[in-house]
């Protein structure tokens, strides 16, 4: 569980936008917003890091699907390109 | 050296990027410059072939100050001109190297001076004033009526938390706060303000990025300073520059985009925004983002801003009354957009509003007029498949 790798890879991808960013303080149930500055700006960034690692475009009308880190992995999971599934 | 920023005194030279003899055309960087905002890279004004680097690296000089010698492409009969051309710099001597301007200071309150008849050791002082305690404002309990360490302590629980030790504020805070101040000093302000209603722009934005990929996406910010851009077209007396007692309207429209950066804000040029599709101005905008955050700004950005905009975003206040960046005449301010009550055609409705408020200099326009740009900017919002 702890291993999960779509949580590694986002945790990453919101630390290269957010470089104050402490994974280790986050709380996965709490919303993303209210823990780490990301204005719309910095929010657009992180979709576009998501694009580049995980090869998912996460629609804006979804981004509300994102608001804290369990839904964002949740999300993702479930919208990985085939490639990218898991063996 | 050339002038980037209201403010600037003096820049250092950090590296040359070219060597004499090199061919260089208007545009391209030449040499990277540390100055209060960073490091710069300076380009250069006009074509021509690298004479003489005269400025050596690691060296600080005065604005004004000959960087190096240009000769002029075949056929041209001026004999040398400066990196920059300043006209000061072309024919006067350099002047004496400026010394900036001793840091400003928290100013301790003059405890020093109110207490200079209050009796009271050099130590009691000091514990008075790292507590911000006045000591004449103190009954003393001591011999003769002298002030005691517990008689300040007892009032320092109640005073205000210890003040900071003075400290030395940074180049960037340096800068924005010797702007700031001149500006304030300087420029009769006005102020106007509107509610937009961007209902409209913001179901279109949210149609045109359902057809993007997320890296070609735009954000609402893009069509704000869009549609400032083209509405200032119409008002050429708020963009432009105010200098040497008279206002001199621009041409283009360079939006200096306010963006925050670690150790304050800097505000650079999008060139040209109100030419520019959205798309594009997006890309610029994140480009410039970028490069104010993790360095590589050009000196044309830095000098070349007509006017402003300042766009606090979703999580910033409802409105800004902005400050006039000298010798700019005009700051456009945008509030975060939010969902508030909205009257219209005798319906009470719940829409997505931004405040726009315009900070303009009195010497160049009148609130009629910044009235009337609000107006147009709202109406371009109204109509965004048209910005």
């Amino acid at each position: 569980m702890s291993e999960d790798p779509i949580r590694t890879a986002l945790l990453q991808t919101l630390v290269d936008v957010a470089p104050e960013t402490d994974p280790s303080k986050l709380r996965a149930d709490r919303p993303l917003r209210d823990q780490v500055e990301l204005d719309s700006y910095d929010f657009l960034q992180w979709m576009i890091r998501i694009h580049d690692v995980l090869g998912v475009d996460v629609p804006e009308a979804d981004y509300r699907r994102l608001s804290t880190l369990d839904d964002a992995v949740a999300y993702l999971r479930g919208h990985l390109p085939a490639t990218a599934q898991r063996p | 050296m050339p002038l980037l920023g209201a403010d600037m005194v003096s820049g250092t030279l950090v590296e040359w990027l070219v060597k004499p003899g090199d061919r260089v055309r208007r545009g391209d960087v030449v040499a990277l410059v540390a100055t209060d905002k960073g490091n710069i890279d300076v380009e250069i004004w006009q074509d021509g072939v690298i004479e003489q680097l005269v400025t050596p690296p690691d060296t600080t000089v005065p604005v004004g100050a000959v960087l190096a010698t240009l000769r002029p492409v075949d056929g041209e009969e001026r004999a040398a001109a400066p990196v920059a051309p300043q006209p000061i710099a072309a024919q006067t001597p350099a002047p004496p190297p400026v010394l900036a301007p001793p840091p400003p200071r928290i100013v301790p309150p003059p405890v020093a001076a109110q207490t200079a008849r209050v009796r009271a050791s050099p130590g009691v002082r000091r514990l008075a004033l790292e507590h911000g305690v006045d000591l004449a404002t103190l009954h003393g309990s001591g011999r003769a009526g002298a002030v005691t360490r517990a008689d300040v302590e007892a009032v320092a629980v109640h005073a205000a938390p210890p003040i900071a030790a003075p400290v030395a504020a940074d180049g960037m805070r340096r800068a924005i706060a010797a702007a700031m101040a001149r500006s304030k000093r300087e420029i009769p302000h006005y102020y106007v303000a509107s509610d937009i209603e961007v209902g409209a722009a913001l179901r279109w934005l949210a149609k045109e990025n359902a057809r993007r990929s997320v890296v070609e996406r735009v954000l609402p910010a893009a069509l704000l300073v869009k549609a400032v851009a083209l509405a200032v077209r119409d008002f050429p007396e708020l963009n432009g520059f105010f200098t040497d007692g008279a206002f001199r309207p621009s041409s283009a429209v360079h939006v200096g985009f306010a963006i925050a950066v670690r150790d304050g804000l800097i505000a650079p040029a999008i060139h040209d925004a109100d030419r520019q599709p959205l798309p594009e101005l997006m890309r610029a905008i994140a480009d410039l983002i970028r490069r104010a955050r993790g360095g590589g700004l050009r000196s044309s950005e830095l000098a070349d801003p007509t006017l402003t905009v300042t766009n606090l975003g979703e999580q910033g206040a409802q409105s800004v009354l902005g400050v006039i960046y000298p010798p700019q005449v005009a700051i456009l301010g945008f509030g975060r957009i939010a969902e508030r009550p909205w009257a219209e055609n005798g319906m009470l409705g719940v829409r997505p509003v931004v405040t726009a408020s315009l900070a303009a200099d009195h010497r160049a326009s009148d609130g009629y007029r910044g009235a009337r740009f609000l107006a147009r900017i709202a109406g371009l919002l109204a109509e965004p498949e048209k910005l």
